[in-house]
């Protein structure tokens, strides 16, 4: 073993974070969201039975959060790793001298998003049953309304997302994987929004998911389905796609200018 | 080129800048059905710059581009424009977790192309890529991908072809077949060409006009022979030399 080859490794993998905010902000992202989602659901746990409350259906709450929380990140990965697939096969370019519009480039993602999601929707929800006898589809006919606005979310964090890569190049890549898991700890996936800080709690009425998870729990803990909290969603979400679309015109716009989405195919 | 020939491609006074670089400066020349244009320089001379705005990949600063008389910059021409031309590069790759069938099912639903699996399999056929049809592009040769890479530039029937140095990566046998097929569908479907390489003996050979370009401007066009007494030079790879290397001439 020689020291300075050791060293060398060392100082390549170094040398790599001294040019890269992004991998700067890595290191400390993932740690700190665990620490607030996890010590959010210990303090739900907590609080539960320092109430005396019943247990209430903890399966039924945390497999089905997770699933439907996996809607969102598969919907987001759809567009955004669809199009990285594309960067890293150098094929970027040949589809964007193709008549392909922007329009129709974003759709054809959209759809891809939406085939993972139902893929692996339906086999979470067939391994959940087989595995825990935990039937996810007692929310009933309201798990579409519900899925699909995580969908939408998903797409337009997605779009956001890719638009984000198209203008900072590869630094940005780490977007992809990581930006969905921003909104976890505020949307509320496996406690109800009152476990959060009341500034949180604010926050959290500007994020799509926090209505469709407060939903999916009340239909869990046997209370009415709320229309109003599916409407909030739903208002937002739309609101959020469009803006994610705009935001991204502009930059694919802003991108040909400087000459940066030919250097992205290459 | 006749007097009356009419260009698929005229391009007046193009400029580009990034910032305070000026990449290409007031750059004008036109392409005519069934020739090659060969543009060549040094690095940084301008050409990627000026196959990517002929391409909409970049914006013009200033100038204008024209093809098929349409305007590239305006987004339903610029649809038309793409469907009846065609790129590739040494540079640019294709899906490499797809076979190469595969590949060219995708462009060929892209470019909108009627009878999709007989024309595939002409590719297949012209090109000699039928041993190798189903596999994955991953598992290529730079030759075999250099051959996918020009089905797939044929896969729409293009009237204008834009080659970024399409022989970079192959050897010279490959590289003489490849250019051999270029000048014979050149001449049997009189489609225009517009060609870069480093390879000075090749473009002496290949192109029928030449534009040379330095520092973003033209500062020599015409044929090979044209271009190389104008420089009082041996061949073109001296001409090269001597402005690459910025001889005052």
């Amino acid at each position: 073993m020689k020291l300075h080859r050791i060293r060398a490794l060392f100082l390549r993998h170094i040398y790599l974070y001294r040019h890269s905010l992004t991998r700067m902000i890595e290191i400390f992202y993932w740690p700190l969201l665990d620490l607030l989602v996890w010590g959010f659901v210990s303090l739900y746990i907590s609080r539960l039975s320092a109430e005396g409350k019943s247990s209430p259906n903890f399966l039924g709450i945390f497999l089905g959060a997770l699933i439907l929380w996996d809607i969102l990140f598969r919907s987001q990965q759809g567009i955004s790793v669809s199009f990285l697939e594309e960067v890293w096969a150098r094929n970027f370019l040949n589809l964007f001298v193709s008549p392909l519009t922007i329009g129709e480039y974003l759709v054809s993602l959209m759809l891809v998003a939406v085939f993972k999601v139902v893929v692996v929707f339906l086999i979470s929800a067939l391994l959940a049953w087989l595995l825990y006898s935990f039937n996810l589809f007692i929310i009933g006919i309201y798990l579409l309304p519900f899925m699909f606005n995580l969908i939408i979310l998903g797409w337009a964090i997605g779009i956001l997302t890719t638009a984000l890569i198209l203008r900072f190049g590869q630094q940005a890549e780490v977007l992809a994987w990581g930006i969905a898991f921003l909104f976890q700890p505020i949307s509320a996936v496996f406690y109800p929004l009152s476990v959060l800080p009341k500034f949180l709690q604010k926050l959290a009425m500007f994020i799509p998911a926090s209505y469709v998870f407060e939903g999916m729990r009340a239909i869990i803990f046997g209370r009415r389905f709320s229309l109003n909290l599916l409407l909030s969603a739903f208002s937002l979400n739309v609101i959020y796609l469009s803006l994610a679309l705009f935001f991204f015109f502009r930059m694919f716009r802003a991108v040909r200018a400087k000459g940066l989405l030919a250097k992205m195919g290459e | 080129m006749t007097a009356e020939a009419i260009p698929v491609l005229k391009v007046e006074n193009l400029s580009k800048s990034y910032n305070s670089f000026q990449a290409v400066k007031s750059v004008s020349f036109e392409l005519y059905p069934g020739e090659i244009l060969g543009l060549l320089g040094p690095n940084g001379a301008g050409k990627t710059t000026i196959i990517h705005m002929l391409l909409s990949l970049t914006s013009p600063t200033s100038g204008e581009i024209r093809i098929f008389g349409l305007n590239p910059e305006k987004p339903r021409q610029r649809e038309k424009i793409l469907s009846r031309m065609n790129f590739s590069s040494t540079y640019v790759a294709l899906p490499y977790s797809l076979t190469l069938r595969e590949s060219l099912m995708v462009f060929a639903r892209l470019y909108g192309v009627k009878k999709v699996k007989e024309k595939i399999n002409s590719l297949i056929e012209q090109f000699d890529l039928k041993d190798i049809a189903n596999r994955l592009i991953r598992t290529l040769s730079s030759g075999q991908m250099t051959k996918l890479n020009l089905a797939k530039a044929f896969i729409n029937d293009p009237e204008i072809l834009l080659l970024d140095e399409p022989t970079a990566s192959l050897d010279p046998d490959i590289a003489d077949r490849t250019r051999s097929y270029l000048k014979e569908v050149k001449r049997t479907k009189q489609i225009a060409i517009l060609y870069t390489s480093h390879n000075m003996q090749e473009m002496e050979e290949i192109s029928d006009r030449l534009l040379f370009l330095h520092h973003g401007e033209i500062i020599a066009r015409g044929t090979p022979d044209e271009v190389i007494s104008r420089f009082k030079g041996e061949d073109l790879k001296d001409v090269f030399l001597k402005i690459a290397r910025e001889v005052k001439l």
